[in-house]
């Protein structure tokens, strides 16, 4: 009866998803062609200085990018600071400094990972005019990037790849704005709150006393879903009645992270021309999430693992109207998108269960990845994929009528070696360094034995990937981890947009070459076979060894 | 000063003048709009579903609550919530989950305490206490248990308050929501619905 439900729950995201998928995607492809400026955007590029008609080159852009999220964050890190003179802080006092760099960094990069807890923390004033703030422009960002690198591909000997200023207005006024104010009145509706009334004092039932929050909640979480951001008003985070009250509410969360990354490969596909093509990818992605949601939600319904078979069920960390299908759906959403919001305790989930979260980061978060970043991730990983059925064949590779020469080659694979980088060097430091160590394991750590280790590699894995959750036991608040966290954040995030715009140039910058018949065909399911399996496998080399440390050490003992 | 960094100087100067728009709009208009829909359209949830047993306010509908003493002592009279580790037990101004590992010790010798003393007032074996009456909430704040947990409870809460099982049963069968739309999620109790009913039954 349990997996008819959970068929039935899946049936309905996946109807939904299609639904939405074609007109989103086309729409998405008119906001990005469109020559017309709205007469509000006009105004807006008036004030903030910008000729709309103007093109910039990839560098160009790139220094926008840059400006507009070192801005983002100076000015984060600087409402932080200021906390305690703002109105609406509930009397919190002043976010220190380790943490505001740590938080600033966290939410312009689109991650938000959280060292902190927000019910304790952040006051309303932070968090609307700073946190929700960001959680709009930075997911605008992402997919202002994807699009200029989509434009690589579809031009040919143009020097040029859009305007940012435009791409990031448009993407905001006519894409999140609109659609965040839609969900969030529909969460309101299931029970998640939106007020000013700070705490509300009850006598309970038994004469305790319940200090009952209040908060813009609906507004924050419509946006932190729709743009994969994932931080939490509360400290529970989507688990929290507040935040999630409903089974409903919860499918309509899962569905607002797959929405813009489960459409944006048909925009891909009309903006070169071919829809066939964002088909292709958009299997791809459909093909990762599906076997990945089967594997976690058999780890957790097995039960396998001390505490689960204590208890008789691997509820720890679960909600009673979730359930651990409610709870794999939306674990497994929010870690192949790069939001990071959870609903269940990660750290709480069987020993193998654990793992797929970590795993759904590792592939790079492309199955269908942060919006934006999902798309240009996965176009990568087809680069790699069209060169390496070149090398089989010994043909120039090319994708979508461009040649792949040394220089796109090098960028691509620069691309996919960047995180892991991070990852890794990150983990090994904070266990390889005397003092940090010590640190580390005695502060930071929450569970003994491997699953510490596991803590650790987590919260590596996911600042890297730009994906925010946690296996959340681990106190990230010391100064290492806010450091050394965010230093990874601010690589994992622009180390690659730097890699793809540098790609979407030079691809912008050639012809385009016809098809002939040694042409590989990318829209086939042999080509759709061959991307699934570069994605997995470079994964699985490169996280196999650490993976066995500790998720599967720890599963297998 | 060279063309380029006259252009990366003018960069920060156009970013900072769209951050400030962009703050004003997506962070306060955006947020006073939401907050004026939901407070005028749908003011019970905008508020937090609060409700009340007699007149008095005594908790929300989504937020769970400990029925114990002061010294955390589950009260035998009360339908029992979900363990919580949301500070000292519910504690709505701090939510959290354990986050104990699979094979935490402490974790299990939770669990074994949890099954033993619910075994014991509820005159159970402990096999038969289902997962979520010994395990804790992500949030803390569960406001739920599930149907089994609640007819587990129906005799001790018979018993305590020298009620009939048929009219306690009769309580549960009415607090017992199905699946939402009757497909997503799982059958749950409302505990402190559930309760509020009984302080009526009882008068």
């Amino acid at each position: 009866m349990d997996t008819f439900f959970a068929i039935l729950q899946v049936a309905s995201l996946v109807l939904l998803l299609v639904l939405i998928h074609r007109p989103l995607g086309d729409y998405m492809a008119m906001i990005y062609t469109g020559k017309r400026d709205l007469r509000v955007e006009r105004g807006f590029y008036r004030v903030i200085g910008v000729d709309s008609q103007s093109e910039q080159t990839w560098r160009a852009y790139l220094r926008s990018v840059l400006a507009f999220s070192l801005v983002g964050v100076l000015i984060l890190y600087a409402i932080q600071r200021l906390q305690a003179v703002l109105p609406e802080s509930l009397g919190m006092p002043a976010i220190p400094e380790g943490l505001s760099f740590n938080t600033a960094i966290s939410f312009v990069t689109n991650t938000n990972w959280q060292s902190y807890s927000p019910d304790v923390t952040m006051g309303y004033s932070v968090q609307l005019a700073g946190l929700a703030v960001q959680n709009f422009v930075s997911a605008a960002v992402g997919i202002a990037v994807a699009i200029a690198l989509v434009r690589g591909f579809a031009r040919r000997r143009e020097g040029t790849i859009g305007n940012f200023w435009v791409d990031l207005t448009r993407g905001i006024l006519r894409l999140l704005l609109p659609f965040a104010i839609l969900t969030a009145i529909v969460l309101i509706a299931g029970g998640v709150i939106q007020n000013f009334n700070g705490f509300t004092d009850v006598t309970t039932l038994t004469g305790g006393t319940q200090s009952i929050p209040g908060g813009p909640v609906a507004s924050q979480e419509a946006i932190k879903m729709l743009g994969t951001n994932g931080g939490g008003f509360f400290n529970a985070n989507s688990s929290h009645p507040f935040e999630n009250p409903t089974a409903w509410t919860n499918l309509v969360e899962i569905v607002l992270m797959l929405a813009i990354p489960f459409s944006l490969p048909r925009t891909f596909g009309r903006m070169v021309g071919d829809t066939r093509q964002g088909f292709a990818i958009l299997a791809v992605m459909s093909t990762i999430f599906v076997v990945s949601l089967t594997a976690l939600t058999l780890f957790e319904s097995s039960g396998a693992g001390s505490a689960a078979q204590a208890a008789g069920s691997a509820m720890e960390g679960k909600e009673d109207r979730f359930g651990i299908f409610g709870s794999t759906l939306f674990a497994t959403t929010s870690t192949l998108t790069s939001t990071g919001a959870v609903n269940s305790m990660h750290d709480s989930f069987t020993a193998l269960g654990g793992m797929m979260p970590m795993l759904n980061m590792m592939l790079g978060e492309v199955a269908p990845g942060g919006v934006g970043s999902g798309l240009y991730g996965m176009l990568i990983l087809a680069v790699i994929a069209v060169f390496i059925a070149g090398l089989l064949v010994g043909r120039t590779p090319e994708y979508l009528g461009k040649k792949l020469g040394p220089r796109e080659i090098k960028l691509a694979s620069l691309y996919i070696l960047v995180t892991p980088t991070i990852v890794l060097l990150g983990t090994a430091a904070s266990f390889a360094i005397p003092g940090i160590r010590d640190d580390v394991t005695t502060t930071s750590i929450w569970n003994p034995g491997v699953h510490g280790l596991s803590e650790v590699l987590y919260a590596f894995t996911s600042a890297a990937n730009n994906n925010g959750s946690a296996f959340a036991g681990i106190t990230a608040n010391t100064p290492w981890l806010n450091t050394a966290l965010g230093v990874a954040m601010l690589l994992g995030r622009f180390l690659p947009i730097v890699l793809v715009l540098a790609l979407a140039g030079s691809l912008a910058a050639q012809d385009k070459i016809p098809a002939t018949a040694g042409t590989l065909p990318t829209h086939r399911p042999q080509f759709i076979g061959l991307l699934v399996g570069v994605t997995v496998i470079i994964t699985a080399l490169t996280y196999f060894p650490v993976i066995t440390l500790g998720p599967l050490a720890e599963g297998l003992q | 000063m060279s063309t380029t960094s006259r252009t990366a100087g003018r960069q920060y100067w156009v970013a900072l003048r769209a951050m400030i728009v962009f703050t004003a709009v997506l962070g306060v208009a955006y947020t006073l709009l939401i907050t004026g829909i939901g407070q005028l359209a749908l003011p019970a949830q905008a508020n937090g579903s609060l409700v009340r047993s007699g007149d008095a306010v005594v908790g929300s509908a989504l937020i769970g609550q400990s029925f114990t003493d002061a010294d955390g002592n589950a009260l035998p009279e009360w339908f029992q919530s979900r363990p919580s580790a949301a500070g000292d037990g519910y504690d709505a101004a701090a939510s959290s989950g354990s986050n104990w590992g699979p094979e935490n010790a402490d974790l299990l010798a939770a669990i074994d305490e949890r099954k033993a003393a619910i075994a014991e007032s509820d005159g159970v074996s402990p096999d038969r206490i289902p997962a979520d009456a010994v395990t804790a909430s992500a949030s803390g704040l569960d406001p739920h248990i599930s149907p089994e947990y609640a007819q587990l409870q129906v005799e001790r809460i018979a018993t305590t308050r020298g009620l009939s099982t048929e009219e306690v049963q009769k309580l549960v069968d009415n607090a017992t929501q199905s699946r939402d739309l009757g497909y997503l999620g799982e059958p749950t109790v409302n505990v402190l619905r559930l309760n509020i009913a009984l302080a009526q039954l009882a008068g």
